[in-house]
């Protein structure tokens, strides 16, 4: 553990990650000490650009941009590790039941994840926040759907691999139930694997809100980045800001969970360094 | 050339995922609010009280879940996909009309993808951790955070507001008619900022893919054997490692045909190119749900397609896959 906190630290751009997305946490923290009440609020004149009265300017309506940015990160933050707490959990599971049992359940299994996996994900969570509706726990929902796929692929090999070591067959000789096995002695030697690819699908989760409140599939009652995008589109020509902060926003979040990723993937999985 | 038995067994296949599409399309119709014949019409009101009765009848709603199945499965089957009162014509003839732009788009966006992503990639694994490394490397790290919608408002706003290089949208001219080449100039023009915009993305993607399998590659025996008989360092770079470690690559980009098609919706979204996706978001603000699900229903089928024949284009490349 030590020499993965090691090479994580000795990592440059994974340092670079962190700091940022210390950054973002911090910043979602504060939001409502910072800017008490209502982002909606209208505070002062429309289209005032950045650093005048409002350090980056207010929108068409008149809202402060800079306590839209600062409360969007606490819904980016919450939407992104939700969904994909959700997703993990569904694709360990898929992927750790085809993997250890094999034969028909895993063709059944990956039969239905090929499935997920053709469908255009994006399209499939536009359709579903379309027929659910907006609110925070179903956008995280359609989300999580469209996500789980990549981690049950990659469970389902972990679990293949581990299924014929010594140390499962062991187990079985010992007469120990197919779920001991699975939890106590075979999922704690994948959670590497799954802590740097679920860390990863938090950037992915991260950029499909984005896109859904853009195409104005957001919670009405929840700021969020991709929201403000999308209102502030149709003054694109004379207030590009508008579009640009938060854009820069959600840049800099998924750029530090990608760079703390592939830190964390040269730091729990040495092996794979070499490349 | 793949085997008829081959060909016959991946389109076997095929049949189940369409099948299962149908029924996922069914069951979100079931979750919509209101009845069938209700999201059919379109949420609109617009349809006459005889239309609903019949769509209540067609749709065979007094009847148990499985004939509703079975009626709607039929319905699909026959490619009648329902009737779209806001656009006045059938679902399958207005998705039919808007398929072009959207291919174009795609075609353009995966062969500017692989073919760029290819080449940066490469470049990147022989300059490793020299400037041109880095160079690629953080400009790749940047495109894949970059959400593309806002990419290409950031591109508008340079290229198009800025600069007057390029048009904001459509994808042609509305009253200069041209015809011939002038028409494919004009397309070609208004192309240019929603294919980069999504090709951005995808390139990134690929390009770190292509760095790291020509690394992988570049340590393989057969390498050594190339450079211990004689060859040059071009010869063992073009005819045996780039060759070899574009294979992840082509499979990787043939998997993403259905990320791209939700990247397009975005895309022409946001510079009104009149494909399926510009459709997508125009029925979801009409709340024309039917439409959507006919969307959803024809893209899918058309990754399918899309798969299906990358997988036939690999089995003549490399003929043990059939035995698989």
């Amino acid at each position: 553990m030590r020499d993965a906190f090691l090479r994580f630290v000795r990592h440059k751009p994974a340092l670079v990650g962190l700091v940022l997305l210390v950054m973002v946490v911090i910043a979602a923290a504060v939001a409502s000490l910072l800017y008490p009440g209502d982002p909606f609020r209208i505070v002062g004149k429309p289209f005032q650009p950045p650093l005048t009265d409002f350090p980056l300017g207010t929108d068409m309506l008149g809202r402060d941009l800079a306590a839209a940015v600062f409360y969007g990160a606490r819904t980016t933050l919450l939407i992104g590790f939700a969904a994909t707490l959700i997703a993990t959990v569904v694709g360990v599971t898929i992927g750790g039941l085809a993997g250890y049992f094999g034969g028909r359940a895993d063709a059944l299994l990956m039969r239905l994840t090929e499935l997920f996996q053709t469908i255009p994900f994006f399209l499939f969570a536009i359709l579903l926040v379309a027929v659910l509706g907006s609110s925070i726990g179903k956008i995280i929902f359609a989300i999580a759907v469209v996500s789980w796929p990549p981690m049950a692929r990659l469970v389902r090999g972990e679990f293949m691999a581990m299924r014929n070591r010594e140390f499962v067959q062991a187990c079985v000789s010992m007469g120990m139930g197919h779920a001991r096995i699975i939890v106590v002695h075979i999922l704690p030697n994948t959670l590497s694997a799954i802590v740097v690819t679920g860390s990863l699908m938090i950037a992915t989760a991260i950029l499909i809100e984005s896109g859904l409140s853009f195409l104005g599939l957001s919670d009405p009652n929840v700021m969020s980045w991709g929201y403000i995008i999308g209102s502030g589109r149709s003054v694109l020509r004379t207030a590009w800001w508008i579009c640009a902060v938060p854009g820069v926003a959600i840049l800099l979040t998924v750029m530090a969970i990608n760079l703390v990723g592939d830190g964390l993937n040269d730091a729990l999985n040495p092996r794979l360094r070499q490349l | 050339m793949p085997s008829l038995a081959y060909v016959l067994r991946r389109l076997a296949q095929a049949v189940p995922t369409v099948l299962a599409i149908v029924v996922l399309n069914f069951l979100l119709l079931q979750l919509a609010p209101g009845d069938a014949a209700d999201v059919l019409a379109g949420e609109a009101g617009s349809a006459t009280p005889e239309y609903m009765a019949q769509l209540r009848k067609s749709f065979g709603l007094d009847q148990p879940m499985w004939l509703q199945l079975l009626l709607y499965l039929k319905q699909v089957v026959t490619f009648d996909l329902g009737f779209s009162f806001r656009h006045g014509m059938p679902v399958s003839e207005l998705i039919l009309s808007r398929l072009g732009p959207t291919l174009l788009l795609m075609g353009t966006v995966l062969t500017l993808a692989v073919f760029v992503g290819v080449l940066l990639g490469s470049l990147a694994a022989r300059h490793l951790n020299r400037w041109q490394d880095n160079l690629i490397s953080t400009l790749t790290v940047l495109a894949y955070a970059t959400p593309v919608f806002w990419a290409g408002l950031m591109l508008i706003v340079l290229f198009s507001v800025k600069l007057g290089w390029f048009p904001t949208s459509g994808m042609q001219k509305v009253a200069a008619f041209h015809e011939g080449f002038a028409k494919v100039k004009d397309i070609a023009h208004h192309l240019v900022l929603p294919a980069v915009t999504l090709t951005l993305f995808y390139l990134a993607l690929y390009a770190r893919l292509m760095r790291a399998s020509v690394l992988e590659q570049a340590s393989m025996d057969y390498v050594v054997t190339a450079r211990a008989k004689g060859l040059t360092e071009r010869q063992v770079i073009r005819r045996h490692v780039l060759r070899n470690a574009m294979l992840p690559v082509v499979t990787m980009a043939g998997v993403q045909v259905g990320a791209i098609f939700g990247g397009a919706v975005v895309v022409e979204t946001v510079f009104a190119w009149p494909g399926l996706g510009l459709l997508a978001y125009e029925s979801l603000f009409a709340r024309d749900l039917n439409l959507l699900l006919g969307i959803f229903f024809v893209s899918t089928c058309l990754v399918v397609m899309v798969n299906l024949a990358v997988d036939l284009c690999y089995s003549m490349l490399d003929p043990r896959i059939e035995l698989r």
